[in-house]
């Protein structure tokens, strides 16, 4: 959290580049992905070769408008592209194929949860409006070698989906919260896979600052390029303390955009507001107007997964989660869905299920894929369910046993870690490891019998019906003594107490 | 030769390699040895392969002996403007700018024409970039007009009319931004098309101004312009500007001698040199003679079409021009720098002065503070003459004009005027602002010189235009028309 003196309120807007996760890039047939050598996915399109057109890509318009679904916007009934031109060599058309007066999803707003007191309790709820997003082509890398400069043009071309908020965030914080929950939602609907290790989100960050209770917006400066999560928060921290420190001095703040140096935690001045491009932007007469048609829209809203924050309040509220666990399932939707299948095969003790799911599960899952963690701290790692050796249904299975008192607590985790290991049932591994509680009335009612009739235990016996409830626990020792410890804990304890009257 | 072979239309060209006296190869070995003693003279063309022509050639008599012809081109030479792209052979856009590139791709017509069975005949010259009226602005080499050497063939399409009325090849592709199919074909005397903005689908064509470029067919009589038309149109997923299959029927030509002709107040006054006036007055005689019914119509803002067009082509071409920066194929400064300074010496050295002259021209009035006043008027103005040609249309089937107002210049003679230069597309750049398909027929002379005239159609109405065409063309001769040289 950045320490804002209470006097001063910081306003940020973000601007997040995301990846969209398709097969080939956003204009051309060419397939992209991560870890190729330079120029490999490249074609003629890409390449800008004299005499090549741009071709729209569905499934970047479908994702898109995916997205838009996500954030509840409303989709427009057309969108359209147009040029943004300016000359650097990891362009390969000397112009940028974005769309500015008609982007594919307008407005929507997103969800976001504040850290609370503690990791147990829920913290603060609030929506940041999105004002716009627009799809547009990712460009190349250009790289210095000696004496001479390399560029590779593989990225080029790659979908890329602006997301741009209203400035409704104010702090660090709120922005940290902000990314979580955008990157949640677009990779629990498919739309992207959000690797800032591999680049697949990038960051612009506007921040100024204001008294508090003002009406007009400070002068804002915009930092370009953040790659991770915790640069955001890092800059936004910066920002804001710089801020204060000039105009708290009687400077003033200049509109100027800025980079930052993650290594040495610094700000640094890109370009001040004159040296500003002028883009020349106009419609690409390549591209005709694209009309989004209502079924299209129909048939993507059946593709909208249920609302990261509406999951967690149904886990809590109607399944009785309690918050901790339902705050890990929901982070993942794979997860999610995967507790809620082993619900369904044992709906009633979601509780249990949950915490197993959310420690012992989870935990060995993340040990067994080498424990790989996430790149950036404020995104929790994404386990893989398909290698999960236990199925749905079996760890359900588990959890009716302990239920059902056939195994103890403590004998069910022993149960699970053989589950983990050999991907057998619960009930399997209990028969043959010879655990499953002695449940039989009849026979435990005649060792009780027994056991009361010891004159050893006279005197607890006694006790307890002078009114001494834990007297009744010495009796059953013995009791366990001529079971071999298999006597059912809860079936003894309800017979002592009915012998003993 | 007796039978100069050169001289014959596409269509003859074809029944006598259907019938069998002719082979391809004998026909292509014809128009290289002609080629070799002409070409020079003319300048129509910057590169022949003449060993893959002649590979070509084998292979499609070997493709009709096995009984497997592609249909009424097979075998037939067909000669490119130098910016539609063919793999394996230079895309040079005659500039200095791309004089070393070699096309990795076929564009959709290469693609068409192969799968017809013609023969991919050469490269032909034109200006830098599709940039100018007269073939001029080349920095490869001069082409001249071959029915006066002294003249220019017009442009940019130049060396696709010059070689068609030189007999050097009976069929050749032309691009049309504003006339540069139209305006060459008027000044040598041959047929030119330019299709309906969407027709033919522009991938693999050099982009000047991607909402007015059009490729269309050029040859010495309709018939041929015809067939080669009917080769190229077809729907091409690469080009989102292309028609798709289900919106791409033309209309159908009924008959020519009912044609409602209407013919733009004005256009034949001011600036029209008599000879160019009579010959374009007789057509219209000659319409009204076999029972066309004659209007006049009003097109109040057809004095903005020049200016409109020169804010939008320019803008367009500012950027469509970009791409060329020495970074990834085709000229590079050899002073070195930073990378942004080796593009901008790359750009400085390898464009020509008319085309830095539109990319200024464009720049500016896209700038901020300008657009405005510039380029977002200019596409209002295009909308506005796009319907009122539309509405004229809606009451007549073509609109008729003379092609280009005077007949070819003299070599240099508006070099240093480039607003003179200008105004030789006058008739022909509505058609572009408005997407409209239109023709230039041959229909007379001004002393030796040729003249044609112009035809304007509504949407998707090119069968009507050639029917038009057909029909004067069968009362007058013109076809098959060629200079001796």
């Amino acid at each position: 959290m950045s320490n804002v003196p209470s006097d001063w309120e910081v306003v940020i807007g973000l601007e997040v580049h995301v990846q969209l996760h398709t097969r080939a890039k956003v204009f051309a047939s060419s397939p992209w992905g991560f870890g190729k050598a330079p120029n490999e996915q490249v074609d003629p399109v890409v390449l800008g070769l004299p005499g090549t057109l741009p071709v729209v890509n569905r499934e970047a318009v479908e994702k898109s408008i995916l997205f838009g679904l996500v954030v509840g916007s409303s989709v427009p009934e057309h969108c359209s592209w147009d040029r943004k031109n300016y000359f650097y060599p990891d362009n390969p058309k000397n112009y940028q194929l974005t769309q500015k007066d008609f982007p594919v999803v307008v407005g929507g707003q997103v969800e976001i949860e504040l850290p609370g007191a503690s990791r147990n309790v829920m913290g603060e709820h609030k929506f940041i409006r999105i004002h716009h997003a627009h799809l547009e082509e990712d460009v190349g890398k250009l790289s210095h070698a000696g004496s001479g400069s390399l560029v590779d043009y593989n990225r080029a071309g790659v979908p890329l989906l602006e997301i741009v908020t209203e400035p409704d965030l104010r702090s660090s914080a709120e922005a940290e919260a902000f990314l979580r929950s955008l990157v949640a939602m677009l990779t629990q609907a498919g739309v992207a896979d959000c690797d800032m290790e591999k680049g697949q989100l990038r960051c612009d960050c506007n921040v100024s600052i204001r008294r508090r209770g003002a009406d007009k917006l400070g002068t804002r400066t915009e930092t370009k390029n953040l790659n991770s999560i915790s640069s955001v928060r890092d800059t936004v921290i910066y920002e804001t303390a710089r801020q204060i420190r000039e105009l708290e001095a009687g400077r003033s703040i200049t509109q100027e955009t800025r980079g930052w140096n993650a290594e040495l935690g610094r700000g640094y001045v890109l370009r001040d507001k004159e040296d500003a491009h002028d883009y020349r932007y106009f419609p690409d007469p390549d591209i005709p107007t694209l009309k989004i048609s209502r079924e299209t829209v129909a048939r993507l809203a059946k593709l909208v997964p249920e609302n990261l924050y509406d999951r967690q309040r149904r886990y809590v509220e109607k399944l009785g989660l309690p918050y901790t666990a339902a705050s890990v399932l929901v982070n993942d939707r794979a997860l999610a869905e995967w507790f809620e299948l082993a619900v369904a095969a044992h709906p009633t003790n979601p509780s249990g299920i949950a915490n197993l799911v959310a420690n012992d599960l989870l935990r060995d899952l993340a040990a067994s894929a080498g424990a790989a963690g996430s790149f950036d701290e404020a995104v929790p790692a994404q386990v893989s369910l398909s290698s999960c050796p236990i199925k749905p249904a079996q760890l359900a299975g588990l959890v009716k046993l302990t239920d059902e008192a056939v195994i103890s607590k403590q004998q069910a985790k022993e149960v699970f870690a053989e589950m983990f290991k050999t991907g057998q049932d619960a009930a399997a591994i209990v028969d043959a490891k010879g655990l499953r509680q002695n449940s039989d009335t009849g026979e435990l009612e005649k060792i009780v019998q027994e056991v009361i009739a010891d004159p050893a235990v006279a005197k607890s016996i006694a006790e307890y019906r002078a009114g001494n409830e834990k007297a009744i626990n010495a009796l059953k020792g013995p009791i366990m003594k001529r079971t071999q410890g298999k006597a059912n804990p809860v079936l003894i304890d309800q017979l002592l107490r009915k012998f003993l009257g | 030769m007796a039978d100069a072979l050169h001289t014959l239309s596409a269509a003859e060209l074809g029944r006598r390699l259907a019938a069998g006296s002719l082979t391809s190869r004998a026909l292509c070995e014809a128009l290289i040895a002609r080629y070799q003693v002409i070409n020079d003279k003319v300048g129509a063309f910057t590169h022949l392969d003449q060993a893959d022509v002649l590979a070509q050639a084998a292979a499609s008599d070997v493709r009709r002996k096995a009984g497997q012809g592609r249909g009424p081109l097979e075998g037939i030479p067909v000669a490119i403007k130098d910016n539609i792209a063919v793999k394996g052979q230079p895309l040079t856009c005659s500039s200095k700018m791309l004089a070393s590139l070699v096309s990795p791709y076929d564009s959709h017509v290469a693609e068409r024409l192969r799968s017809a069975g013609a023969i991919l005949y050469g490269r032909l010259n034109r200006d830098e970039f599709a940039m100018g009226s007269s073939t001029e602005n080349s920095a490869l080499r001069k082409t001249f007009n071959p029915w006066d050497l002294a003249r220019i063939p017009g442009g940019s399409s130049g060396g696709s009319a010059a070689a068609l009325a030189a007999g050097l090849v009976p069929l050749s592709l032309g691009s049309d931004t504003g006339g540069s199919i139209r305006q060459p074909a008027s000044h040598c005397g041959v047929v030119g098309l330019k299709p309906t903005y969407g027709l033919i689908s522009r991938f693999g064509l050099v982009a000047f101004a991607s909402s007015l470029d059009q490729i269309g067919p050029m040859a010495r009589s309709i018939e041929d312009c015809e067939l080669l038309l009917n080769a190229l149109a077809s729907a091409d997923a690469r080009d989102m500007t292309c028609f798709g299959p289900s919106d791409r029927a033309l209309t159908p030509a009924g008959d020519a001698k009912k044609l409602r002709i209407g013919i733009p107040k004005g256009f034949l006054g001011k600036g029209v040199a008599p000879e160019v006036a009579a010959a374009v007055n007789a057509a219209i005689e000659f319409y009204r003679a076999q029972g066309c019914a004659i209007s006049e119509v009003e097109l109040p803002s057809a004095d903005l079409a020049v200016p409109t067009y020169y804010v939008v082509a320019t803008a367009e071409a500012s950027s469509n021009l970009g791409r060329y920066d020495g970074v990834r194929y085709g000229h590079r400064s050899a002073s070195a720098g930073t990378p942004v300074e080796m593009m901008t010496a790359s750009r400085s050295e390898g464009f020509g002065p008319e085309v830095k002259r539109r990319i200024l021209l464009g720049t500016f009035v896209l700038s901020a503070g300008y657009a405005d006043a510039y380029y977002v008027r200019a596409l209002r103005a295009r909308s506005k003459i796009r319907a009122e040609y539309l509405a004229a249309l809606a009451g007549v089937d073509v609109l008729l004009t003379p092609t280009v107002p005077t007949p070819a210049f003299k070599v240099g003679e508006k070099a240093s005027d480039p607003l003179q230069l200008y105004l030789e597309d006058i008739f022909t750049i509505p058609a572009n602002l408005a997407g409209l398909p239109a023709i230039s027929v041959p229909c007379g002379k001004s002393g030796h010189l040729p003249v044609g005239f112009h035809l304007v159609g509504a949407p998707l109405s090119e069968a009507k235009l050639l029917a038009a065409g057909r029909l004067f063309e069968a009362a007058h001769g013109f076809a098959h028309q060629q200079a001796t040289l």
